[in-house]
């Protein structure tokens, strides 16, 4: 299978809504505005789009609390999040998950998730929903380097191998776990060296070329849904923001950061390449850009005028019965 | 006496028991920060910046920055304690306790007792509690009654940077394994801390204020909301008694007790969620003791019983306010036994 005109056109566009999403929030968490912890995506969104292009609505991801490209690349409602981000009552949780906890179970998204290692065993039971049912459906976790050190994520990486489950296990390393450097907290140096040692294939990616993500990703989904069971990959990516909005990143060296923003940019990249191979022109990129920024800056000016949760919705949903 | 945050009477205490006993070290993720990377080490000092500044006088040796890995360094930290070292471990969120409560809760805290009064655990396990932060469901809990449950653990909760310093040296000098938790909501309260090292013994109350008419006992952040009612009350001619236990297990009963003899009421504040929590454990104990003495209903105030939500419109709800404790107390001063 080859990526069509209309697949590049919607991959850039979830690429392009991830950053002008989480360029905005930065924007506005400056002012004071939005409340709580904000880990912002940007930099990393050919990892999360180059996997997701692969899914289904019914195939599951679980996210981590970098979570919201993972949500819109699983096509999220960006508005609905934007939202939520402002705790209103019409966010995509009512309010009460924020940022940290974003879902959306329709579109086969899990939940963005504050417990670093929370995912990997949960999409184990994703999986094991899939097997069980005979669905054909994968379940894929995204991890982070920090993540990927955790124990819960170790158990989960045997467990689906052992039980062949048609999991993903996607590690995104961009180099540290809060500011801890993941060349140092990272003793086997690239977290696909454990592959290996758990009994599954391993693949390495360069997660600014969206189409090696693309590729990678397309063969553990394809081996998953097929019953070959669970894959590990490694997508290097770089971070353009702190690790949450307000991180003075004084552990990372001048000018680090201009430099990946300079030579290691996704968007970039993936407009040189399809231009030049002249599969997508610099003006349908554009129509693109401006479409996602208005729609960005209606979310914004939407959140900012909506209603909070009141006082009936603060004890709401905690059972299905009560 | 200088003024001082909470946070920096924290970090003067980790300075004064690293100095004075090398046994003492501190370990957790970004606990300096920066390592491996190429900017400055030492860059956060912990996510609260609480250990900020031990790095650079006691090395790597005694500063140890984990991968992110809880049940290695709970566990690590506790298999220290037994074999000669005095860690002080930082579990950064106490809600990051879900990862490796096994080390503290199976190991840590029955190691004595099974082994038959031979191990020595002196380990501290620190971790931040508290709502208002606006952090959600999974960084907000106040998960003390957790941890007061298990026998073997003692448990520190202070509510000043006063206690802060006193309570963090005496937990260190202990040889029982501590957990000490700060609510986020106190790092930049301001109080009068000495220079020099100091304890506060474990199992001891404060009394903050004295009146007659009712006993609030109150923990952590919500002792500021006790000490507020009990303006409120003051001005509409009740006088209260605001206790702080500062540490749940011990529990100082008898200061408790003795106040609900004088004033046959008590109102407890909770920030935990509202079953099985420190005010149904204190209103056990106290109809248990001293039934006899009270003169109306204990009143439990504490959020409803939901994880922390994210909106800061419903997290100010969910928290227990000033006025809801003086409702409280003037719902228990109406019921008063005997009355109409
Ligand atoms: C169990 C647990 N431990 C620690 C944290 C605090 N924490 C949040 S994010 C983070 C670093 C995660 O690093 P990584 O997995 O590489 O993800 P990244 O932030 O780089 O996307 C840490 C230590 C947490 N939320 N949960
Ligand atoms: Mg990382």
């Amino acid at each position: 299978m080859q990526l069509s005109r209309e697949d590049l056109l919607l991959a850039y566009r979830r690429m392009r809504r991830i950053r002008d999403f989480e360029d905005r929030v930065h924007v506005e968490f400056a002012t004071g505005e939005l409340p709580g912890f904000v880990h912002l995506y940007a930099g990393e969104e050919a990892s999360a789009v180059g996997v997701c292009m692969n899914l289904t609505d019914e195939d599951m991801i679980a996210s981590t609390h970098r979570g919201h490209g993972h949500c819109l690349a699983k096509d999220t409602d960006a508005t609905g999040m934007m939202l939520e981000l402002y705790g209103r009552k019409d966010g995509i949780c009512g309010g009460k998950g924020g940022s940290m906890h974003i879902a959306d179970l329709s579109k086969g998204m899990m939940g963005a998730n504050g417990i670093v290692g929370g995912g990997p065993p949960l999409i184990c039971g994703a999986a094991l929903t899939a097997k069980t049912l005979g669905t054909g459906n994968v379940a894929v976790a995204f991890t982070g380097d920090g993540g990927s050190n955790q124990g819960t994520t170790f158990e989960a990486l045997n467990f689906a191998a052992v039980l062949k489950l048609p999991a993903i296990f996607v590690f995104e390393n961009n180099g540290y776990a809060e500011t801890t450097a993941s060349q140092w907290s990272v003793a086997c140096k690239d977290i696909v060296n454990r592959a290996a040692a758990f009994g599954m294939p391993g693949v390495s990616v360069d997660g600014t070329d969206f189409f090696a993500v693309w590729s990678a990703a397309r063969e553990a989904v394809e081996r998953a849904r097929g019953g070959g069971g669970p894959t590990l990959m490694e997508v290097k990516v770089p971070r353009f923001y702190g690790h949450f909005e307000g991180d003075a990143e004084t552990y990372r060296a001048d000018g680090e950061v201009a430099a990946l923003k300079r030579d290691h940019d996704c968007l970039k990249i993936f407009r040189g390449r399809v231009t030049e191979a002249g599969l997508l022109s610099n003006a349908d990129l554009d129509t693109v850009d401006a479409e996602v920024a208005a729609e960005i800056e209606a979310a914004v000016a939407l959140a900012k005028v909506s209603p909070l949760p009141g006082p009936e919705d603060l004890v709401t949903d905690v059972y299905v019965r009560y | 006496m200088p003024k001082k945050t909470f946070k920096q009477a924290l970090n003067e205490a980790h300075f004064h028991e690293m100095r004075r006993d090398p046994r003492v070290i501190v370990m957790g993720e970004d606990i300096s920060g920066g390592i491996g990377a190429s900017g400055e080490m030492d860059a956060w000092g912990g996510s609260e910046g609480v250990t900020k500044g031990l790095y650079p006088e006691f090395g790597p040796s005694r500063v140890v920055d984990t991968p992110l890995s809880e049940s290695a360094i709970i566990g690590a930290a506790v298999g220290a304690a037994t074999t000669g070292l005095r860690p002080v471990a930082d579990l950064m969120f106490a809600d990051f306790l879900g990862v490796c409560f096994d080390q503290i809760f199976n190991q840590a805290a029955k190691f004595r007792y099974m082994f038959g009064g031979k191990a020595v655990t002196p380990v501290v396990i620190r971790g931040m509690i508290g709502a208002g932060f606006r952090t959600a469901a999974q960084h907000s809990q106040c998960l003390y009654p957790i941890f007061t449950h298990i026998p073997g653990l003692k448990v520190v909760i202070p509510s000043n940077p006063y206690d802060a310093k006193g309570l963090l040296i005496q937990a260190i000098r202990d040889d029982d394994p501590v957990i000490f938790l700060e609510h986020k909501l106190l790092y930049g309260v301001t109080g009068e801390v000495p220079d020099g090292a100091y304890t506060v013994p474990f199992g001891e109350a404060k009394v903050l204020r004295e009146g007659g008419d009712v006993t609030i006992v109150a923990l952590a952040l919500m002792v500021q909301v006790a000490l507020d009612a009990a303006e409120l009350l003051s001005k509409r001619g009740i006088e209260a008694t605001v206790i702080d236990p500062r540490t749940t297990s011990p529990l100082d009963l008898d200061t408790i007790v003795e106040s609900v003899e004088e004033t046959g009421h008590l109102v407890i504040v909770d920030e935990s969620s509202p079953r099985c929590n420190i005010a149904t454990d204190i209103a056990a104990q106290v109809a248990d003791v001293a039934f006899h003495a009270l003169k109306g209903p204990i009143k439990m105030v504490t959020p409803p019983h939901t994880p922390v939500p994210f909106s800061p419109s419903l997290e100010d709800l969910y928290l227990p306010s000033a006025e809801r404790v003086a409702a409280a107390v003037e719902a228990s001063l109406r019921t008063r036994k005997g009355a109409a």
